[in-house]
């Protein structure tokens, strides 16, 4: 089990401030490889915090954080871990560094010091990867809120890493440009097999991830299947969480006293559970 | 009206000029300015007039855009020429007296050279800029400078801000269109009232653009450690410039231009 951990944490405790309480505190989890984590939590609850741990933007107060059993606080891991843990951020207009696409997107191979041919190559993958190897030429200014938001993953995911981290990737995106993110992001965790970790609002994104945790004042307090957690709709309200609509749908219909299944979280088993109770 | 702005004016093409290799472009300028300096007689700038016109010509500039570009420097130009006319003062006797104000003939030429060398001065630093686009000029100047590296001047880091300035222009550009309008919907008056007033109704605009750009440099020197990125040590680079043989030809071709047009000097000194 612990050496199939790709990221693990324990007992970590962080605070901005001294005289604040803890944005995260005692949090004890592992990801595996080739994951698909959800982390859910309320504003201010420490989820974005935490993640910001896992490629050593943030050092834990106190606890360790290990990735790949690197530990985040020795010094000479720190490009290591930075290469093998990607991070994309909310706005992506505060990510990108060049005036040219593809330039952006090679931005971290220059950093990293790998030749310029096999820059090129790598590059082109992760454009061809990301779905926006048409648009290497142009400005990033010139391109669509979506757009801009894959051109920010390529240019992480051109660092070939090992696990892709979201922090609210797809906020600031309108509806059309979430689903190619969120598409883009499920290809790269089913056909190339990088481990996601997304930190997000959206309940029906969530719903697609094979693991959820949820957040509460810088604690983890449910974790599981997104059959287990949205099956406790009464705790997530209470934790000022929404569930999938599908899920709040089978659970008003329950209390009406109609025979509806738990756990259902999508809309297809929603739909299928209601065509069988009319059959 | 604010999106009008392009810093850099940059016209893109696919002439000589403008697929020369930009270090080159920028040694180039510098020597013409140099000559400017240099060939101080009326041959020699008529000459490098008509050089600059071949030039212009054959990178597909319009020329009316020299004018454009000395639009803003044309009080500077008036300036020079009325302070040469006035202060140059020669052997002969003046030709104009006016109380303590003495125009000498040698005054006037001086005031001419010194009008159409800042003149052919623009023209000539604008024909880099219209013909070179900002990220390749940036990229060159980090190249010329490289050698400052070793005196530890942070070369990279100069050439890191100029690209993320050029980067940030349209989005603060855009940033500031969005607070202008969110400020007029709150009822402020931009563009009514005295010069004072304006000035304070900038405020309110200046001060919201501040803090989010503020924000967002927080925001990207995250994303840039994110991406690994430690300073220009070790790193490598996408785009490799590299001079070919069209470029030493060009550069050959130019500078035996140049050295035709300081011969003038010369052949004028008996005048």
């Amino acid at each position: 089990m612990e050496d199939k951990a790709k990221i693990q944490a324990k007992e970590i405790r962080f605070r901005y401030m001294q005289d604040m309480p803890p944005a995260v505190d005692g949090v004890n989890m592992q990801i595996k490889k080739g994951e698909f984590v959800a982390v859910l939590g309320a504003n201010g609850c420490g989820k974005s915090t935490l993640s910001k741990h896992f490629n050593a933007i943030l050092l834990p107060e106190s606890g360790t954080v290990t990735v790949e059993g690197m530990d985040t606080q020795q010094e000479e891991h720190l490009y290591d871990i930075r290469q093998k843990v990607g991070m994309v951020f909310q706005n992506p207009d505060n990510q990108i560094v060049a005036t040219v696409v593809e330039e952006d997107v090679a931005f971290a191979l220059e950093n990293l010091g790998v030749p310029p041919t096999e820059i090129r190559t790598r590059i082109d993958e992760a454009m061809e990867m990301a779905g926006i190897f048409k648009h290497k030429h142009k400005a990033p200014h010139k391109l669509s809120g979506g757009q801009k938001q894959r051109v920010a993953i390529a240019g992480v995911i051109a660092m070939r890493p090992d696990c892709l981290i979201l922090d609210e990737a797809t906020a600031m995106l309108d509806p059309i440009g979430r689903e190619k993110v969120m598409k883009t992001i499920r290809r790269l965790n089913k056909e190339f097999g990088i481990t996601v970790v997304s930190i997000t609002h959206y309940m029906e994104e969530a719903a697609q991830a094979d693991r959820i945790l949820v957040m509460n004042k810088g604690k983890v307090v449910l974790e599981g299947t997104p059959k287990e957690v949205f099956s406790q709709v009464d705790l997530l309200h209470s934790l000022r969480l929404d569930v999938p609509q599908a899920t709040e749908l089978a659970q008003q219909l329950r209390k009406a006293g109609l025979d509806m299944p738990e756990d259902c979280i999508t809309e297809e088993e929603c739909a299928q559970a209601l065509a069988k109770l009319l059959a | 009206m604010i999106r009008d702005i392009t810093i850099g004016q940059h016209f893109p093409g696919n002439s000589l000029v403008h697929r020369l290799d930009p270090r080159m472009k920028i040694i180039l300028t510098i020597g013409y300015i140099v000559l400017l300096f240099l060939a101080a007689n009326p041959a020699g700038l008529l000459l490098s007039g008509l050089l600059l016109v071949i030039l212009y010509r054959s990178s597909n500039i319009p020329l009316k855009l020299i004018g454009k570009s000395l639009k803003p420097i044309f009080p500077i130009i008036v300036f020079t020429v009325v302070l040469n006319l006035f202060f140059v003062t020669g052997q002969s006797q003046p030709l104009v007296e006016f109380g303590f104000i003495k125009i000498y003939s040698e005054g006037i030429r001086y005031a001419i050279l010194m009008g159409a060398r800042i003149v052919l001065l623009i023209a000539g630093t604008s024909l880099l800029t219209y013909t070179t686009s900002p990220i390749s000029l940036t990229d060159a100047i980090e190249r010329l400078l490289s050698p400052l590296a070793k005196l530890h001047c942070s070369v990279h880091e100069l050439a890191m801000v100029m690209t993320i300035a050029l980067r940030f222009i349209p989005t603060l550009i855009e940033e500031t269109d969005k607070i202008m309008n969110a400020q007029k919907a709150r009822g402020a008056q931009l563009d009514s009232g005295t010069l004072q007033q304006r000035m304070k109704a900038m405020v309110p605009i200046l001060i919201p653009l501040f803090v989010s750009a503020f924000r967002r440099a927080d925001e990207l020197a995250m994303a840039m450690e994110c991406r690994c990125y430690r300073g220009g040590e070790g790193r490598t680079r996408l785009k490799q410039l590299r001079l070919t043989s069209k470029d030493w030809i060009c550069f050959v071709v130019c500078v035996a231009a140049f050295a035709a047009i300081w011969l003038t000097n010369f052949a004028f000194q008996s005048l």
